[in-house]
């Protein structure tokens, strides 16, 4: 009993979506979307391709305003504050709220430098410092032991595996809240996937993740909530185990049970 | 022939033969191809073995380091080698900063407006402008609007002007063959647009920008006719100091020597000296260009 309202205390909610509409042009990518995204927490996204899964995660960051016939409608909350409001500095709410992208993009340049461009971007020249966060970041992303000797390399040598986990570390080295993932584990084999999966299990004490995924078993095996998507309507979001156990839209069955996507 | 493909429609000996001509084509091909490229080495050795020949004996240390003069054997171009130097001063800083920039500024500020495609348009259509035309522009903006006369900085600028589409077009198409995802990776942990330009976009790009520029420099440092319009002298026998003393050119020296051949047989040897001058100058520039850029794409 107490455990549950440890964790009900522990959570709160991060992002508040509501009514969010989004067009590319004249076509429509997102509509009516709406969901309470909670701390500490693994959120999984799923649904089949075009339903406007990678669309929803990128607009939590506002990544997909790089796009230039993309407009908006509604309204999305982080902590509390509306992040399309004209006095958020879009380079603040990523810091915040860092991506790592469905193919592995390391900058062609070293581990050490990898890792250590977000802490420059923002500022930090010490070598001593930045040494300390490297080597955290790739610590918490598992990978120091494999990188260790291997931080002046460059990261184009590295495995698939490897170089996501780098990304990974990448974006944990500016202290994020909110890790977004757009399927980080397509383009990897099945043991650098299952390290993946770990390492989001272990991430999640510390930060919200928001994972995209086209893998239904990888939802049902990492994720506390699941959100299914279709033709860019939200059709169910709830607790994976819900979801998955006995889900109250018929589309979500559907899906599920591999009958479509 | 036991292979003959789709036989219900071919018959073996029609076939047969049109193999052969495919063959025969293919013969045909490659001869004209290498015919094309024996056409300029051809030249090119000719060119080089003329001029060599006739250099020899007049290219020596006092000819690089002596001052001009009307009388051939006492001929120096000391003054001449520094005014290609101080032009390229000029030349060099102005036009990768601003064909960096402009380029810059099209593929990543400027979005997708109908002037950006005008804009470019006419980049690239300048870059295919008459040398002359554009001496003509140098001689009316800089020379006079501007009052800078026949000096170093006009004639730098001027062919600044002329090299610029080069600069800008190439460094355009190095922009935008950096991937988005890379771009991505920087936006996504916070770095403003700025920050990823410089620390992502122009890294990657270097070497297709500096490829560019190495052209670009090498046609400014040959140009002649736009320095002519400008009206640069024929015959300084001062020693310029600095980017607001008037000059003379490696290229213009050649020029007025082959012109004046007519007068002075020895001045066509003069021309052929200076001739090598210049394309061992050419080569220098073009080799450090080529090692900065090999050194950064090791790195990149």
């Amino acid at each position: 009993m107490t455990n549950i309202v440890n964790d009900e205390v522990k959570n709160r909610v991060v992002y508040e979506v509501s009514n969010l509409n989004l067009w590319y042009g004249n076509d429509q990518a997102l509509v009516d979307v709406s969901a309470d995204i909670e701390s500490n927490e693994v959120t999984a996204i799923i649904g089949p391709s075009g339903c406007g899964k990678s669309t929803f995660i990128k607009t939590l960051n506002r990544m997909v305003e790089l796009i230039p016939i993309v407009k908006t409608s509604g309204e999305i909350k982080y902590n509390g504050v509306d992040i399309f409001d004209k006095s958020i500095r879009v380079e603040d709410l990523r810091t915040k709220v860092g991506m790592v992208f469905q193919k592995p993009n390391p900058f062609p340049k070293s581990v050490f430098e990898n890792v250590a461009y977000g802490p420059r971007i923002h500022g930090i020249k010490n070598k001593k410092i930045l040494n300390e966060i490297v080597e955290t970041s790739l610590k918490k992303a598992a990978i120091w032991d494999e990188l260790k000797d291997r931080l002046n390399d460059n990261a184009y040598g590295l495995s698939g595996g490897q170089q996501q986990r780098l990304c990974l570390a990448r974006v944990l080295a500016v202290e994020p809240e909110v890790v977004l993932m757009d399927e980080p584990t397509s383009a990897l084999d099945p043991i650098s996937t299952l390290k993946i999966e770990d390492l989001i299990q272990e991430l999640k004490s510390s930060y919200t993740i928001i994972i995209v995924t086209h893998n239904m078993q990888q939802a049902g095996r990492i994720s506390d909530k699941t959100a299914f998507f279709l033709n860019g309507e939200i059709i169910e979001f709830d607790r994976t185990e819900t979801i998955f156990s006995t889900p109250k839209d018929k589309r979500t069955e559907d899906y599920i049970t591999g009958r479509f996507g | 022939m036991e292979n003959v493909p789709a036989k219900k429609y071919m018959s073996e000996e029609k076939y047969s033969k049109r193999t052969a001509r495919r063959i025969l084509l293919d013969k045909i091909v490659r001869w004209a191809f290498s015919f094309s490229i024996l056409f300029a080495v051809i030249v090119l050795v000719v060119l080089l073995y003329q001029i060599i020949t006739k250099s020899i004996g007049w290219l020596d240390w006092n000819f690089l380091t002596g001052n001009l003069s009307i009388k051939p054997e006492k001929a120096g171009i000391r003054g001449v080698i520094l005014g290609s130097l101080l032009l390229m001063v000029v030349v060099i800083p102005v036009t990768l900063f601003l064909g960096v920039a402009t380029a810059i500024y099209l593929e990543e500020y400027a979005g997708k407006s109908k002037l950006k495609t005008i804009i470019t348009t006419n980049i690239s259509n300048l870059a295919s402008v008459p040398s002359v035309i554009f001496g003509l522009l140098g001689l009316a903006v800089f020379g006079r609007l501007f009052n800078l006369g026949s000096s170093i900085l006009a004639g730098g600028l001027t062919l600044s002007l002329l090299v610029l589409p080069i600069v800008v077009v190439s460094s355009q198409e190095a922009i935008k063959a950096v991937p988005g995802y890379l771009r991505d990776a920087s936006y996504a942990i916070g770095a403003s647009k700025w920050t990823t330009i410089r620390k992502v976009v122009l890294p990657a790009s270097l070497p297709g920008i500096l490829t560019g520029s190495i052209l670009a420099m090498s046609r400014a440092i040959g140009e002649t006719a736009p320095l002519v319009v400008l009206g640069i002298p024929t015959l300084i026998l001062k020693i310029p100091n600095g980017i607001f003393d008037d000059f003379t050119a490696l290229p213009i020296q050649i020029y007025y020597w082959t012109l004046d051949t007519v007068l002075t047989a020895e001045y066509a040897n003069l021309a052929a000296a200076t001739i090598v001058v210049l394309l061992t100058m050419l080569f220098l520039m073009n080799s450090i260009a080529i090692f900065i850029r090999n050194k950064f794409q090791k790195r990149y």
